[in-house]
């Protein structure tokens, strides 16, 4: 089937025009130096140049998802500085929380954190994220914001904060793993030959659950 | 004219121009009276130290009409019975209240989750909770090969927290039931005691996306209370917010839905047209999504000497780009196979919850508050409401496509009629009591608001419209298949913050 001709003007219109995306933000040195302190070389090591971001809204009023969903959009373009969104905790290197850290949603916090491989970084997301911003004194949010839950390594205040100023921050937790110098990756373990796995394991009928046969 | 329902909360005690008090009698005989007036709307249900305030509206018109009544001993009479739209309220009233409905359909907790340092802390005597954490219960779907499939309160996108239980029988939805809550901040509680300038703050955080709506359906409250009427330069500038915040939401939401239909090049244009909207916005009113510009007695701020201007090229670009949008939604057959027929609400359901905003529009319930509550600059203002019956996901998206461009033409009108004067009247502090309803994007918000005699907020309610969408979305899911959810989640885009409270 023939493309349609509007279609073909739109497609070339989009090859000879200047890209939509923005340049990136400049990122701040003494952030960068602050997140450099927090993680040892190892985990730089492991991190790498890219960073897999998992979110959890803790209360937030949703101010603070729409400029985190305008970070994945043209103007934006998350993805070109190697960080992305996913939607497991156990594929995440960082862990995005908004909202003033709503009780209701503690454990599900709690939770998301201990499910993130390590080593992992903890962000805070808008004013309530880092000290219960207007929600300061009510007795359904923890007191304190997120860190009272979660142990955070990096701050991003705004109500909300806006694309750019997120953006900023998680590129300083990128120029964190970079700026080091590369670490020695420790010696690999032998690998098992194929004989030891061909071996089979004895069972102890007292820590295997299924040797452990109904009496009746 | 008047029904039974109606003639009986007007045969009780008048308490303020919109707002009747009954007996525990006359409040009793209610659930019968509703039955027999099925054209009295329900739009909410809340409590006060020991009292419960329902609010109705005529389908035909007028202004909402409040019903109020002792809870005697802790009870009152439910209206779950006779409208089955008042049950989550009921449960939301006994957990922030402490105040049961008799005889009510469902008496499960609803925000309550058994991990806040008090039970009922709204109520006359907030106490600990007491045993064991409590397990939520769902409803019981039954049936040959029926399992269940829990979902959240972490969901895989970047969006706010819920649960999702679906009972389905191979692909097909046989029940969904939600579970919110997740986002409780207490904010009924922190604006008790608060002038309304202070509380203005916490309206405006109540659904980030509606900021704007809110915001003013809470100073249009404290305006009515306190006999304030704000200057019409301020009412047109308010005008010209609510309407940015709805294209700005109507474009956010067209690309999601487009993109949970897996096609990717919706999203990204009305990401980026939606993107040049907050831009000017945040040029005009110093603020991306307008927080705390809209305040009682006017607005905070005025717009920026280039602000107008930011605005229509901003505006200009998404004229330019919606023939474009449109066509790629209704050209290409497997977008329409997505969302056609998926979804559907009927109009008698949507009718018998009263749904406001693009939810109601799109199952032939033709209300819309601009026009049918006029209210400044609304009130001089010519538009169309869209209005279609299918109640499918592809009508709610074509309403939204629609009202983009009515509300295109509407800036541009209010701008076009800004005139120097004041933005910002003082508000007295003194005793009083006013509703505000203003249409945001999703629909109608409501707003009650009673000011105690140094003119503090001795209660309130704010009704976000996704209270009365929430439970049709459960409706409209059945028999579909549970890989078509996320589409029709987003074609009703519910907020849960604005119900969590």
């Amino acid at each position: 089937m023939p493309w349609p001709r509007p279609l073909l003007a739109d497609l070339a219109r989009t090859v000879f025009r200047r890209p939509l995306t923005d340049p990136p933000p400049e990122s701040t040195p003494e952030i960068v130096a602050a997140l450099v302190e927090r993680l040892d070389a190892m985990a730089r090591g492991r991190l790498g140049r890219s960073l897999a971001i998992r979110h959890v809204d803790a209360g937030s009023c949703n101010g603070c998802e729409l400029e985190v969903n305008a970070l994945s959009g043209v103007a934006y373009d998350l993805e070109r500085f190697g960080l992305r969104f996913v939607a497991s905790p156990r594929h995440a290197d960082v862990l995005l929380v908004t909202g003033p850290a709503a009780r209701n949603m503690n454990e599900a916090l709690l939770r998301t954190h201990a499910a993130m491989p390590d080593p992992k970084w903890v962000v805070a997301v808008g004013d309530c994220a880092v000290d219960g911003g207007v929600f300061q004194g009510s007795p359904a949010v923890e007191e304190g914001g997120v860190g009272q839950v979660v142990p955070v390594d990096l701050l991003i205040p705004g109500c909300p904060p806006s694309p750019t100023l997120l953006l900023e921050g998680l590129l300083a937790l990128l120029e964190a793993e970079v700026s080091a110098p590369p670490p020695v990756l420790p010696p690999r373990p032998v690998e098992p030959s194929l004989e030891d796995w061909a071996q089979p394991q004895p069972r102890d009928p007292a820590q295997d659950p299924a040797w452990k046969q109904d009496p009746t | 004219m008047n029904g039974p329902a109606t003639r009986l909360i007007q045969s009780g005690t008048r308490r303020s121009p919109l707002r009747w008090r009954l007996d525990e009698g006359g409040w009793a005989a209610l659930p019968a009276a509703l039955r027999q007036e099925p054209e009295l709307e329900f739009l909410g249900l809340w409590g006060e130290a020991e009292r419960v305030h329902a609010a109705f509206r005529h389908a035909g018109g007028g202004p909402p009409l409040l019903a109020t009544a002792d809870a005697t001993g802790g009870r009152y009479a439910a209206l779950s019975p006779a409208r089955p739209a008042a049950s989550r309220f009921e449960r939301m009233v006994a957990d922030l209240w402490g105040l049961r409905a008799e005889g009510a359909v469902d008496s499960r907790p609803w925000l309550d989750h058994g991990v806040w340092p008090l039970h009922a802390p709204l109520g006359k005597s907030p106490s600990p909770p007491v045993g064991e954490l409590p397990q939520p219960a769902f409803l019981p779907a039954e049936g040959e090969g029926v399992h269940q499939i829990p979902v959240g309160p972490v969901h895989a996108g970047v969006i706010e927290p819920g649960h999702f239980r679906f009972h389905v029988q191979g692909e097909t939805i046989v029940r969904l039931e939600t579970r919110l809550g997740y986002a409780h901040k207490g904010v009924l509680g922190l604006m008790r005691g608060k002038s309304p300038r202070l509380a203005a703050r916490l309206a405006a955080r109540l659904s980030g996306d509606s900021t704007v709506a809110h915001a003013w359906a809470f100073a249009a409250a404290a305006e009515a209370a306190t006999g304030v009427t704000p200057p019409p330069r301020a009412t047109l500038l308010r005008g010209v917010m609510a309407e940015l915040e709805r294209i700005a939401n109507h474009l956010n939401d067209i690309g999601f839905l487009c993109n949970d239909a897996a096609f990717a090049w919706p999203h990204a244009r009305c990401g980026l047209l939606r993107e040049r909207v907050l831009r000017a916005a945040d040029a005009a009113f110093g603020h991306r999504l307008m927080m705390d510009r809209v305040v009682p007695g006017g607005v905070s701020i005025d717009i920026a000497p280039s602000g107008p201007e930011a605005i229509l090229a901003a505006l200009a670009a998404v004229v330019a780009g919606l023939p474009a949008l449109r066509r790629a939604i209704e050209g290409h057959a497997s977008l329409q196979d997505r969302l056609a027929g998926t979804g559907t609400l009927r109009p008698g359901l949507a009718a018998g919850f009263a749904a406001g905003g693009y939810v109601g529009r799109a199952s032939g319930r033709d209300f819309d508050a601009r026009r049918d509550m006029p209210y400044a600059p609304y009130d001089r203002l010519g538009f169309t409401v869209p209005l279609r019956q299918a109640g499918d996901v592809e009508a709610r998206l074509q309403i939204r496509l629609d009202e983009l461009a009515e509300s295109l033409a509407m800036v541009a009108a209010l701008l076009a009629r800004l005139e120097a004067g004041e933005t910002l009247l003082p508000i007295p502090a003194r005793a009083g009591e006013g509703v505000g309803v203003v249409e945001g994007f999703r629909g109608e918000v409501l707003c009650w608001m009673a000011l105690d005699e140094a003119g503090l907020i001795r209660a309130i309610f704010p009704r976000d419209p996704s209270w009365l969408h929430w439970p049709l979305l459960e409706a409209a899911v059945e028999g579909d298949i549970v890989a078509d959810f996320p589409l029709c989640n987003k074609s009703f885009n519910a907020s849960y913050s604005g119900v969590d409270l």
